[in-house]
């Protein structure tokens, strides 16, 4: 009683709303659109499921190259910031040099820096760079809000490697730089996946810089594209809105549903630091 | 022996010079540290001044314009406008937080126990955190359409209401939309980051202190509690900043609107930055989030450091 009660609560709550995408994506339009205290109406199902509005999503709209653009801009970004952030915390966890904690604890600042707060400048710097409505102009500046996240969470992987299997390495004759790349690396594999998968939505999910630097219809991401593409004028056509948000979480969602596992270290190993 | 044989098979050995560069601890680190810090630098540092020095002139979009002192920032303070940003920025904040403190430790707790179905229910849990929050948000606009609404339906046919309720329309309302939905999207991260929290305690503990006499309530109070406050403070700092500084709900469910009541600091800086083309004067709205962000992480990491300490 005292478990599922809330249990079934806490579910309702948090699952509704993709219940109402599903659900609206298949309705055909003169049944979505009855005011809400019409007779006889039942919202939460339909007797005549349609498939027109994820037709009219795929065919006339932009929306599967947006979906591409999203794919390609967050595999890169993705890709750049793992290799950024496995490097950063390996020199930070593992090696001493001079100004290492300072580094370390810069790096966490940028970690607290949200995008709101520089996207204004860093328009104009898009523009002089003539990076503006590319889509390198999101793939350099998402490693920004990605790094610090990678490089944290790689630091924690590093630490727990014991330090013997190294020294093994370098006794046999590797170099610090092959020791690194074929004993430690190898070793921290999950935390490359954990970090990854969770770069990996982080950057599907971006929305201010990829609304700010992007502006003809075929550079968009997903997110900019099914928020400023598919409403014209005034009306929203909630039909194929709800088809665009629901096949634009796919890619996230199988990602998701592969690697739970990894998403959830990523997630809690960000907090614990 | 085995790795200096896969490295010359590989054949990737650097050259001699450089291979000695690299066995020197700090030019290794320097080397690996050098895309990170030239990326952060180049999108985060410059940028960061960059948008001092534009916050103090007075630029427009093509126009760039002339030093203009602290004018931008005395024209935001008498703002109106501004002022409503920063009130509903804080309560925005501040409300949104407790809810998702409170709910989310209270589904961390339900989460810690076995029952059937216990991975699967984790995993469909952290959905509203994974999907993009503007697609999810678009869900919550329709299901608050003025008259449309799927929630009016509800209560109607419950009897709770005799009228429509325009939920986006009425400033508080709006308000309250849009912290409901920040709640939805922020409770599972706060559910599994305390749920992780949960598992590293020993249940030892509970049992000592319930042979003790301890009531659940109690235990909860004197054992778990304190146990996972510093995970607690970290998650709670991260949403903090998050929330601070969120952008993509408002801008989607009501835009700022009605008539500029509910604009954050962020959305308040898009309008005036990019959709009114004050460059200067939308950069000074948004580095006035900083001073305060810069505070609240200060005071937390603190509080932190003391927790971890005790």
């Amino acid at each position: 009683m005292f478990f599922y009660l809330p249990m079934a609560f806490f579910l309702l709550f948090l699952l509704f709303p993709f219940y109402w995408m599903v659900i609206t994506s298949i309705r055909p339009d003169s049944e979505l659109y009855r005011p809400w205290n019409a007779i006889n109406y039942n919202p939460f199902w339909t007797t005549r499921p349609t498939w027109e509005h994820v037709r009219g999503l795929l065919l006339e709209t932009l929306f599967t190259t947006w979906m591409w653009n999203t794919m390609f801009i967050a595999l890169m970004s993705t890709a750049i910031s793992l290799v950024c952030g496995v490097f950063a915390g390996y020199a930070l966890s593992r090696l001493s040099f001079p100004f290492a904690g300072g580094l370390g604890t810069g790096i966490f600042i940028t970690y607290l820096v949200p995008q709101t707060l520089l996207f204004i400048p860093l328009a104009e710097i898009i523009r002089n760079y003539n990076l503006g409505d590319t889509p390198w102009a999101l793939i350099l500046t998402y490693p920004t809000f990605l790094i610090p996240f990678c490089t944290w969470l790689m630091m924690g992987y590093f630490k727990a490697v014991p330090k013997e299997l190294e020294e093994c390495a370098r006794i046999d004759g590797a170099s610090r730089w092959q020791a690194m790349l074929y004993i430690i690396i190898p070793v921290a594999i999950p935390g490359i996946l954990s970090a990854g998968i969770f770069a990996f939505t982080l950057s599907w999910n971006e929305f201010i810089y990829a609304l700010v630097f992007l502006s003809s219809p075929d550079q968009k991401t997903v997110p900019v594209g099914v928020t400023s593409d598919l409403i014209r004028g005034d009306v929203f056509f909630w039909g194929q809105l709800m088809a665009g948000a629901l096949l634009g979480s796919i890619p996230v969602a199988i990602a998701y549903s592969f690697f739970v596992e990894h998403y959830v270290a990523g997630l809690t190993g960000s907090v614990k630091g | 022996m085995a790795v200096a044989a896969v490295s010359t098979a590989l054949g990737d050995a650097p050259p001699p010079r450089r291979r000695r560069l690299l066995e020197d601890e700090r030019w290794l680190a320097l080397a690996l540290l050098l895309p990170t810090m030239v990326l952060l630098g180049l999108f985060i540092a410059y940028p960061f001044v960059r948008g001092i020095l534009l916050s103090v002139t007075d630029s427009r979009v093509g126009v760039s314009g002339s030093f203009v002192g602290l004018e931008n920032y005395y024209r935001i303070w008498n703002d109106g406008i501004f002022r409503t940003a920063v009130y509903n920025t804080f309560l925005y904040t501040g409300v949104t937080t407790v809810f998702k403190l409170a709910l989310g430790l209270w589904l961390a707790m339900l989460l810690n126990r076995n029952f059937r179905g216990k991975a699967f229910t984790r995993a469909f849990i952290l959905l509203p955190f994974i999907i993009p929050t503007v697609l999810s948000t678009f869900a919550w606009k329709w299901m608050f359409d003025p008259t449309f609404s799927v929630l009016n339906w509800v209560l109607y046919r419950l009897g709770a209401i005799t009228g429509r309720i325009n939920w986006l329309g009425d400033p508080d309302l709006a308000m309250i939309s849009i912290m409901v939905v920040n709640i939805w999207r922020g409770v599972p991260f706060f559910a599994i980051s305390l749920l992780a929290g949960l598992q590293t305690i020993s249940p030892e503990l509970n049992e000592a202190a319930a042979i003790d006499g301890a009531k659940p309530w109690q235990r909860f109070w004197y054992v778990t509690w304190p146990l996972l406050l510093p995970v607690t403070m970290v998650v709670m700092l991260f949403s903090v900043i998050q929330t601070f500084a969120d952008f993509q709900i408002v801008y989607v469910m009501t835009g700022g609107g009605p008539a500029n009541a509910t604009h954050l600091f962020a959305t308040y800086a898009y309008q005036i930055g990019v959709g009114t083309g004050l460059l200067s004067q939308g950069a000074a709205i948004s580095l006035a989030m900083f001073p305060i962000l810069f505070l609240i992480v200060v005071l937390q990491l603190l509080y932190i450091r003391r927790v971890e300490v005790r």
